[in-house]
C-alpha cells in the first residue's frame, strides 16, 4: 500500500472538513465538521507511524491523544453551544455576529 | 510502483471500498440538508477510517475509535441536535450563502497537501508487517514515554468535565436559590 | 574742566568816559556763581519726582531754591555795588575743528549781577505768593516745576557768557513759558494761547539763531566778551557782517520783548495762571530781548548804527500804538498786558537810542512795579473770582492792601513820583540829548496814555460799588505780604539813580552798570534836566485827570461806566489793529497746503518702507500660517489622521463577528505559509 493512498485520503477528508466548517449555519455542525478534520489528521498519524514504525509506536499513542482531546472538545463545545442557544434562542452561527463593528 | 501493479493487490482493493466509503460520508456530512442524517454520516465515516486503522495495524486506536467517538461523541452530537431544537427534516437553510470562496479554499487546501505529499513521498510504500502493533506495545509507551502527556490528558478531561458541567448548568430562580440556602 | 579766567586788564577808561573801571574778581562768590543757574534746574527734576507728596506740592523746594540763590545774588549785588565785579567762569564743552569752541558757563559782571539779582529777588516773591494763589488747585506739583524751570532757564541765559549758552536759556524759558501759559489746557482757548506764543517766539528766534550764526562764524567766536571788544576795537570779519547780524539779533530780541509786530502773543498769554504773568511777562521773561540788545551793546552802537533809526520806529510803535491799546480791555490782565509792552517799547527805544543806562533802568524799576501790579491783579482776581472789571467796583472797601499797593505801583508806572517816573524821565533826557526830539515826544504822549490807562483801571476796579456776585474778601497773608514787599522797591528804587546822586559806599546804578569790559559810550547826565521832568510828570498828571473825569463817577453797571468812546479809534482798538486776523490769515494760508504736502510726503515717501515691511511681514505671516501651518503641517497631520481613519474604517469592516469568516481566514493564511515553505523554502 503507498503511503500517498492514504495522505491524500486524509487530505480530501481534510478539505471537505474545511469547506463544512466554513459553509454550514448550525452550529452543532460546524463542530462535527471539526470532527471530520480531526479524523483525517487520525488517518495522517496512522499512515505516518506505519511507515516509519517507531518502536514505541509514536503515531498511534499521538492518534489517542487526538481523540481523547476531540472528546473533550466535543463536551465543551457542545456545552457552549447549549448555553448561546438558551441565551440567544437560536443555534445558527450568523447570529452570533455581536462582536463586530 | 504503477497502477495496475498496485491495483493487483487485494488490499488496494479493500482500501478502495473503505476509502470510497470514507470519501461519500465525509462528503454528505458537509452537504446534507439534514442534520441527523449528517451526524449518521459522520458514523458511518469514523466507521470506514477505523476500518482504516486495521488495516495499517492499528487493532487499539481502532477500537478506541469506535468506542469513543461513535459511542460517545457521535451521541453527545445527537443530544446536542435534539437540545438545540434542529429542525429535523430537510432544511435548506442549513448552508450559508456564499459557498464559492469557501469550496474553493478547501479545493485548494486539498490540492496544496495532496501536492506537497506527492511530491515528498512519492511510491513510498507503508510497511506491512502483518501483525498488529499490540496493545501492550501501546500500553508501555502510554506509561512510559508518554506517561506525563498521559495524564496531562488526564487533567483535560477532567477539566472538560467540570467545564462542561459548568457552563450548561441552569441558573437557579430566585426562588429555588432561597430553598438551597435554608437547607 | 577747563576754567577761564577772563583777563581783567584788557580794558581802561576810554577818553571821553566819565568813570574809571574799578573791578575785583568777585572771589568766591563769582566762581560759585554757577550754583544760581543750577540750582532750580534740580528744583525742576526734584519737583517731578518727589513734589506731588509734599505738603505745598513741591513749591517749598521751589521757594528753597531762589532763596539760596537770592544769598549769592545779594552778595555779589553787594560786592559790586561797594567795589565792582568782573569775573567769567567757562567749561569747553566742544570744538568744531581748531577754531570755534562752544563752552558753558557764567559771566559775572554789573548786567548780570543786576538781572542775577532780579531774578532772584522778584523770583522769589513771585514764588511766595504762588504758594497761596495756586493753593488747591490741580497740578501744582507741575506749576512749580515748570516756575522752576523757568526760573533756571532764566538765570542760565542771563548768566551766559556766550552766544550759546544765551540761545539755550532762551529756547528753555520759551519752553517754560509754553508750558506755563498752557496750564489749564483743559480749555482749548488756553492751549491756542501757549501754541501762539510758542510759534511767534520760535519765528523771531530764526533771526536770533542765523544772526548768533552768522557773528560767531564771522569772528570765530561766541563769547560776548570776544564780540563786544572786537566790536569796540572796529575788528573788520566782525563789521562785515554787522548789519545783517545785528538785524536778525534784533528780531530775535524782537519776538520775546514782544515789540511790534511780534506783540501778538503776549496779551493772549494771560491766560496762564497770575504768578506766571507777573514773574514771566512782567518782570523777566520779555526782559530777555531787552537784556540781548544790551549785551551787545558795543555791536550797535560802535558798528551797526544804521539799524537804530529802525530800532526806534518799532520800538516808538509798540510804545505808542500797543499802549492804546489798554484803554479798551476789560480784562484787568489784559490791561497790564499791554501796559508791559508798551514799557518794553520804551526800553527798546532808549536802548536802541544809545541809552544803554537809561533802557536797563526802566526794565529795573518796571519789574517791580509790574510784578506788583499783576500780583495785586491777581490778588483781586483771587477776590471776585473773575478776569474782567465790569464785574468788579469798589473794591478798595473789601481789599485795602491790594488796594493802596495797586496805587503804589499804579503812580510808579504812570511816571508820577515813584520810581517809575526816575527811569522815565531818563529815558525822555537820553532821547532828547541824542538827538531823537520827536521820539521824545511821541514818549511824552505815550506817558499821557499810561496814566490814562492806569487811572481807567484803577476807577474802575477800586472805586464806585461792587458790581459782581458774592462777598469780595482780601487775599491770604501769603499773597499780601509779597504785594507789601515789593510795593517798596516800587516805590523808592528810583532812588538808586537819581543821577548826580550816590548812595555813600553803594554808589549808584549807573556805576553798578558800568562794571563791564567794554565801554558803552552811552550818556550820564550829571544832573536833573528838570524841564524834561516836568514835561513829563506833568503828561502823567493830565492823563490821570482826564481818566478821573471820564471813569471815577459811579453809575449801575460797569459797562455805563466804561462806555466812553472815540469814535473810529475805540472800534480799531478792539479788533487790536486786525492784526492778530492777518497773522491767522497768513497763517491759515500756509498751513492747509503745508500739512497738505507733509501728509503726502509722509504717507508716499516716509511710509514706504514701513508699508513695505509690514506688509510683507504680514505676508510672509500669512504665508507661513496659511500654507505651511494650515495646509503643510496640518496637512500632513490631518492627512495621517484622514488615513488612519480610512485604515482604520476599512479595516474595521474585517471584525463581521462572524466566526465562519474568521476561519476562513486562518485557513486562507495556513494555506499560504505552508505553500511558502513548500515552494519557496
Amino acid at each position: 500500500m503507498l503511503l500517498n493512498q492514504f495522505l491524500v485520503l486524509a487530505a480530501a477528508l481534510f478539505a471537505m472538513g474545511v469547506y463544512g466548517l466554513l459553509v454550514r449555519r448550525n452550529m452543532v455542525l460546524i463542530l462535527l465538521s471539526v470532527e471530520l478534520m480531526l479524523n483525517a489528521v487520525n488517518i495522517n498519524l496512522i499512515a505516518f507511524e506505519s511507515y516509519l514504525v517507531t518502536p514505541e509506536a509514536v503515531g498511534q499513542i499521538f492518534a489517542i491523544f487526538v481523540i481523547t482531546v476531540a472528546a473533550a472538545e466535543v463536551g465543551i463545545g457542545l456545552a457552549i453551544v447549549l448555553m448561546i442557544f438558551r441565551n440567544r434562542k437560536s443555534a445558527n452561527v450568523d447570529d452570533l455576529s455581536l462582536m463586530r463593528w | 510502483m504503477t497502477f495496475p501493479d498496485w491495483i493487483s493487490e487485494p488490499v488496494n482493493w479493500v482500501f478502495l471500498v473503505i476509502g470510497l466509503t470514507v470519501l461519500v460520508s465525509g462528503f454528505r456530512v458537509v452537504t446534507s440538508k439534514n442534520v441527523v442524517h449528517s451526524a449518521l454520516f459522520l458514523v458511518a465515516t469514523l466507521a470506514g477510517t477505523a476500518g482504516l486503522f486495521l488495516m495499517l495495524s492499528a487493532e487499539f486506536v481502532a477500537w478506541v475509535l469506535v468506542l469513543v467517538y461513535i459511542g460517545a461523541v457521535v451521541v453527545l452530537f445527537l443530544f446536542g441536535i435534539m437540545i438545540t431544537r434542529a429542525p429535523m427534516g430537510f432544511d435548506d437553510s442549513l448552508d450559508g450563502d456564499h459557498k464559492v470562496a469557501p469550496a474553493i479554499l478547501s479545493v485548494s487546501v486539498f490540492v496544496m497537501m495532496a501536492w506537497a505529499s506527492i511530491d515528498a513521498f512519492g511510491t513510498s510504500l507503508v510497511a506491512s508487517t502483518g501483525t498488529a502493533t499490540s496493545t501492550e506495545l501501546i500500553g508501555e509507551s502510554l506509561l512510559g514515554r508518554f506517561v506525563i502527556p498521559f495524564e496531562v490528558v488526564s487533567f483535560v478531561l477532567l477539566a472538560a468535565l467540570i467545564g462542561g458541567i459548568t457552563i450548561a448548568r441552569r441558573d437557579l430562580t430566585p426562588a429555588e436559590e432561597e430553598e438551597r440556602a435554608a437547607v | 574742566m577747563v576754567s577761564g579766567l577772563y583777563n581783567l586788564a584788557l580794558v581802561t577808561a576810554q577818553e571821553g568816559e566819565h568813570f574809571e573801571l574799578h573791578a575785583g574778581d568777585g572771589g568766591f562768590w563769582a566762581d560759585t556763581a554757577g550754583i544760581m543757574l543750577v540750582l532750580p534746574v534740580l528744583a525742576f527734576l526734584l519737583i517731578l519726582v518727589v513734589g506731588k507728596r509734599m505738603k505745598h506740592k513741591g513749591g517749598e523746594i521751589a521757594v528753597a531754591a531762589l532763596a539760596i540763590n537770592l544769598v549769592w545774588a545779594s552778595v555779589l549785588f553787594y560786592l559790586n555795588a561797594t567795589g565792582g565785579v568782573l569775573d567769567q567762569t567757562t567749561f569747553e564743552i566742544g570744538r568744531i575743528g581748531s577754531g570755534l569752541v562752544f563752552e558753558l558757563g557764567w559771566v559775572v559782571d554789573g548786567l548780570s549781577i543786576l538781572m542775577f539779582w532780579l531774578v532772584n529777588f522778584v523770583g522769589l516773591l513771585v514764588f511766595i505768593y504762588a504758594l497761596g494763589y495756586m493753593k488747591g488747585d490741580k497740578r501744582v506739583d507741575w506749576f512749580f516745576a515748570a516756575f522752576s524751570l523757568f526760573a533756571g532757564a532764566m538765570l542760565i541765559l542771563v548768566g551766559a557768557p556766550n552766544l550759546i549758552q544765551l540761545i539755550i536759556g532762551w529756547e528753555g524759558v520759551g519752553l517754560a513759558s509754553y508750558f506755563l501759559i498752557g496750564f489749564y489746557w483743559e480749555d482749548l482757548a488756553n492751549v491756542k494761547a501757549g501754541n501762539k506764543a510758542f510759534m511767534v517766539n520760535k519765528l523771531a528766534d530764526v533771526g536770533l539763531v542765523l544772526g548768533a550764526i552768522l557773528v560767531g562764524v564771522a569772528l570765530g567766536s561766541w563769547d560776548f566778551g570776544d564780540i563786544n571788544l572786537a566790536a569796540f576795537e572796529g575788528n573788520a570779519e566782525l563789521a562785515a557782517v554787522a548789519g545783517v547780524g545785528g538785524l536778525l539779533l534784533f528780531i530775535g530780541a524782537m519776538g520775546k520783548s514782544a515789540q511790534f509786530p511780534f506783540h501778538i502773543w503776549l496779551p493772549d498769554a494771560m491766560a496762564g495762571p497770575t504768578p506766571v504773568s507777573a514773574l514771566m511777562h512782567a518782570a523777566t521773561m520779555v526782559t530777555a530781548g531787552i537784556y540781548l540788545m544790551a549785551r551787545l551793546f558795543p555791536l550797535y552802537e560802535y558798528m551797526a548804527s544804521d539799524l537804530r533809526t529802525t530800532m526806534i520806529v518799532i520800538g516808538t510803535i509798540t510804545l505808542l500804538g500797543v499802549g492804546l491799546l489798554a484803554i479798551v480791555a476789560d480784562d484787568i490782565k489784559k490791561v497790564l498786558a499791554y501796559s508791559t509792552v508798551s514799557q518794553l517799547g520804551y526800553m527798546m527805544t532808549a536802548m536802541a537810542a544809545g541809552g544803554y543806562t537809561a533802557g536797563l533802568f526802566h526794565l529795573f524799576t518796571h519789574a517791580a512795579f509790574k510784578a506788583l501790579l499783576f500780583l495785586c491783579a491777581g490778588s483781586v482776581i483771587h477776590a471776585v473770582h473773575s478776569n474782567n472789571m465790569s464785574e468788579m467796583g469798589g473794591l478798595r472797601k473789601y481789599t485795602p492792601v491790594t488796594f493802596w499797593t495797586w496805587i503804589v505801583g499804579a503812580l510808579a508806572l504812570s511816571g508820577i513820583g515813584l520810581s517809575g517816573f526816575w527811569s522815565k524821565d531818563e529815558i525822555l533826557g537820553t532821547l532828547s540829548h541824542e538827538g531823537y526830539e520827536a521820539v521824545m515826544w511821541i514818549s511824552v504822549a505815550g506817558a499821557f496814555v499810561t496814566a490814562f490807562y492806569m487811572a481807567r483801571a484803577t476807577f474802575l476796579t477800586f472805586f464806585g460799588t461792587y458790581k459782581g456776585h458774592g462777598e469780595p474778601h482780601e487775599s491770604p497773608r501769603i499773597m499780601t505780604v509779597p504785594l507789601i514787599i515789593l510795593a517798596v522797591p516800587s516805590a523808592l528804587v528810583g532812588i538808586v539813580n537819581i543821577p548826580g546822586l550816590s548812595l555813600g559806599r553803594l554808589r549808584n546804578y549807573t556805576e553798578w552798570l558800568s562794571v563791564r569790559l567794554v565801554p558803552m559810550g552811552d550818556h550820564h547826565p550829571e544832573a536833573i534836566d528838570w524841564g524834561l521832568a516836568m514835561i513829563g510828570l506833568a503828561a502823567a498828571l493830565l492823563g490821570v485827570l482826564v481818566g478821573y473825569a471820564i471813569y471815577f463817577k459811579d453809575a449801575e453797571t460797569q459797562l455805563e461806566r466804561d462806555s466812553f468812546e472815540i469814535p473810529l479809534l475805540f472800534p480799531l482798538l478792539r479788533k487790536k489793529y486786525y492784526i492778530d486776523d492777518l497773522a491767522l490769515g497768513i497763517v491759515a494760508l500756509f498751513t492747509g497746503p503745508i500739512a497738505r504736502f507733509v501728509n503726502w510726503t509722509n504717507t508716499y515717501v516716509i511710509d514706504i518702507i514701513p508699508n513695505a515691511i509690514g506688509g510683507s511681514v504680514k505676508a510672509l505671516g500669512g504665508f507661513v500660517y496659511g500654507v505651511l501651518d494650515q495646509k503643510g503641517v496640518d496637512g500632513v497631520f490631518n492627512g495621517l489622521s484622514a488615513a488612519t481613519d480610512g485604515a482604520g474604517s476599512v479595516v474595521r469592516k474585517w471584525q463581521t463577528g462572524r466566526v465562519q469568516q474568521y476561519a476562513a481566514a486562518v485557513v486562507a493564511g495556513a494555506l499560504i505559509l505552508v505553500a511558502l515553505f513548500v515552494f519557496v523554502i
